[in-house]
């Protein structure tokens, strides 16, 4: 069992559900993202996605677009924020979750970034451009080492695209709630309870669900159906504001966790 | 050659590598084209517009004096530049609004560099009428302003693209995106032999009516086959469409030209197979232009239209085993051979096509008069020449 998988049973024995923020490491560095990540563990989030920034993030929206740029001005890589992980790791069992795209893994080699990430004290991966048919090679590389790799669904899902993804996907599937890119949405997408249900019908792996979320009215309302709520640009949006105030940056950043973290508890 | 297989790979290249959502629409497209292909209406409909609309078959002209005066091999022009917009992007075009059109979509997009893509597809668009948008780099709209008034003059929506480096690359990174929001009743029109399959394969088999009309051109005029195929590569639509019905004639030499921008050492140039390495970037595998660990970098050349970090896949994978060979050449050779094509034979050539122009200095030298050469003369340089005659003020 991974750190993702025994925080999900965890919660399941509680009746909870799993807090998902995202953040883009190195936004706006990597000091503030230190301190922001055991912020947002105090603050009630379960399992941390966080970001290595690439410069053509084709799944992306204008929000996280605009942290991973501020993030590369600074020169992060995949180093970088490995170091970070370690740094989090010796004194905190957080579940970290890497999100990055398949050119840096692909450089890094696969099985050299499997290892890496695992001796850094990463549990996860997602590569939001290498569905399973292309995955082989990190699939094996993960397998024997044992890194959690989550793969997506989305609203355009065929079932025989569910029974593939659900297969392949470990620690938990990542469902994409609407047809788009990431960025917070006034209301939800239609359909996500129903889309939800047809992924259960296929696996007992836990189903989080992201893209567009947020606020904690929404993110109680995709507590009710799944077992992890995921926010990243509403998070980055608010990070944006206190650029400048890096300790009000992480104070507010900090409250709308809080917030959220009240949503799905209600 | 049955290639790619049936994932989309040519060897270690290719492949789909997007975001699941656009996964189902990868294999819809991927279905109905290869249903579509094989339909003998949809043949003849799209044979129709490309003799009527596009003026097919375009020439295969002997370039005598350039022949002349690089004192070599016979030099044989295909005519590209003669196609209704100027170049042979409508081929593709046509082929992909006229499929879209017969799978119910209502909406085309298109990314676009220099604006001749967009414009193709603008041109398709409004002849089958279908809604056009067209996303452009702000920095190419600003240096392709004639080109942005065309597109809006045939009806198209032309958006401007602020994210990266405000380029082609970002503007394919906005389309795909686009794509992924509507992908249900919009189809993407890519202008290359890029991107995820089935694209490659789809926009070089509608680029291939190049190199069909060619063979046939040649063996009329010459009753053989050409010793050598030249064409410039960006993502490498134009050269492919030539390439690809001579890959299996071994005795025929195929050689791609890459723009060297300021020179290979320079860092800054768009030649992603002499000077890259493999990586991915929108949706497959190929040779790109990055940093050592993966990030892209931003390509150069005074060609807009060749101005992109990437390359098709197909063509990687004909340098891979060597059934092609790439060079290429410094924006300022591919300048001098653009004023060279003009005085010999009074046909200003596209920018792009220049550079394959230009690599004829280094090849015919080596040739004899009784080689023959075809050289795609993918575009016309009208669009050019604003952009040529500033050049020419700031080094006066």
């Amino acid at each position: 069992m991974s750190r993702i998988s025994d925080k999900f049973a965890q919660l399941k024995s509680q009746g909870q559900r799993a807090l998902m923020p995202f953040i883009s490491a190195g936004d706006p560095n990597m000091e503030t993202s230190y301190r922001l990540l055991f912020e947002l563990e105090r603050q009630g989030a379960d399992i941390v996605e966080l970001g290595i920034p690439f410069s053509d993030p084709i799944a992306d929206g204008p929000t996280i677009q605009r942290a991973s740029q501020r993030s590369l001005q600074n020169g992060t890589t995949v180093d970088d924020v490995l170091a970070l992980v370690r740094r989090v790791r010796q004194t905190s069992q957080l579940p970290l979750v890497l999100m990055t795209y398949y050119n840096l893994v692909y450089h890094y080699g696969e099985e050299q970034f499997v290892k890496a990430a695992l001796s850094a004290g990463a549990d996860g991966l997602i590569v939001p451009d290498l569905p399973p048919e292309e995955a082989g090679n990190l699939l094996k590389a993960s397998d024997s080492q044992g890194l959690d790799i989550i793969f997506l669904l989305a609203p355009t899902s065929t079932p025989d695209r569910i029974e593939l993804v659900s297969k392949s996907s470990r620690g938990f599937i990542y469902y994409v709630s609407l047809t788009g890119i990431t960025g917070a949405r006034g209301e939800l997408a239609q359909g996500i309870k129903q889309q939800v249900q047809a992924i259960r019908a296929q696996t007992d792996k836990p189903i989080a669900v992201g893209f567009g979320i947020a606020n904690a009215e929404q993110a109680a309302q995709v507590a009710a159906w799944a077992d992890g709520v995921i926010v990243g640009s509403a998070l980055i949006n608010i990070i944006e504001n206190y650029l400048d105030d890096k300790q009000m940056l992480v104070k507010k950043a900090g409250e709308f966790i809080c917030s959220l973290k009240q949503g799905i508890r209600s | 050659m049955n290639l790619p297989d049936k994932k989309g790979h040519f060897g270690l290249f290719g492949g789909k590598y997007v975001p699941e959502t656009l996964m189902p629409a990868l294999a819809e497209l991927e279905a109905n084209y290869l249903k579509f292909k094989a339909d003998e209406q949809f043949k003849a409909e799209l044979a129709y517009y490309l003799k009527h609309y596009t003026g097919r078959p375009t020439p295969l002209y002997y370039a005598e004096r350039l022949s002349e005066h690089l004192a070599g091999a016979r030099i044989y022009l295909k005519r590209e530049d003669l196609c209704h917009t100027g170049a042979h992007k409508i081929n593709n075009t046509l082929g992909q609004v006229l499929l879209a059109k017969r799978m119910g979509k209502r909406r085309v997009i298109a990314e676009t560099g220099a604006g001749q893509h967009g414009v193709a597809t603008a041109t398709a668009a409004a002849m089958f009428g279908l809604e056009c948008e067209v996303f452009m780099g702000q920095e190419d709209i600003e240096r392709q302003e004639l080109n942005v008034f065309r597109m809006r003059l045939l009806g198209a929506e032309v958006t401007p693209v602020t994210s990266g480096s405000n380029t082609l690359k970002d503007a394919i990174n906005e389309a795909l995106r686009d794509w992924v929001t509507n992908v249900e009743h919009t189809h993407y029109v890519i202008g290359s032999v890029v991107g995820p399959h089935p694209y490659p394969m789809m926009v070089r088999d509608f680029q291939a009516v190049i190199g069909q009309e060619a063979r046939q051109q040649i063996m009329e005029a010459e009753q053989r086959l050409p010793d050598y195929l030249v064409a410039c590569v960006g993502g490498g639509s134009n050269s492919m469409g030539l390439f690809y019905p001579f890959v299996e004639s071994p005795q025929v030499k195929i050689i791609g030209v890459e723009a060297a921008g300021l020179g290979l050492d320079s860092g800054k140039h768009a030649a992603s197979i002499s000077a890259g390495a493999v990586g991915v970037l929108h949706g497959s595998m190929s040779y790109l232009l990055q940093q050592a660990d993966g990030q892209i970098t931003p390509a150069h050349s005074v060609s807009a239209g060749l101005d992109y970090p990437g390359v098709g896949p197909e063509h990687s994978y004909l340098n891979d085993t060597k059934r092609a060979r790439y060079f290429s050449v410094t924006d300022e050779q591919a300048l001098s051979a653009f004023n060279l094509l003009a005085q010999l034979e009074g046909i200003i050539p596209a920018l792009e096509s220049a550079h394959a122009l230009a690599y004829l200095e280094q090849l015919v030298p080596k040739t004899t008069k009784d080689e023959i050469i075809i050289l795609c003369l993918s575009g016309r340089g009208d669009k050019d020449v604003q952009q040529v005659s500033q050049i020419m003020e700031d080094e006066a």
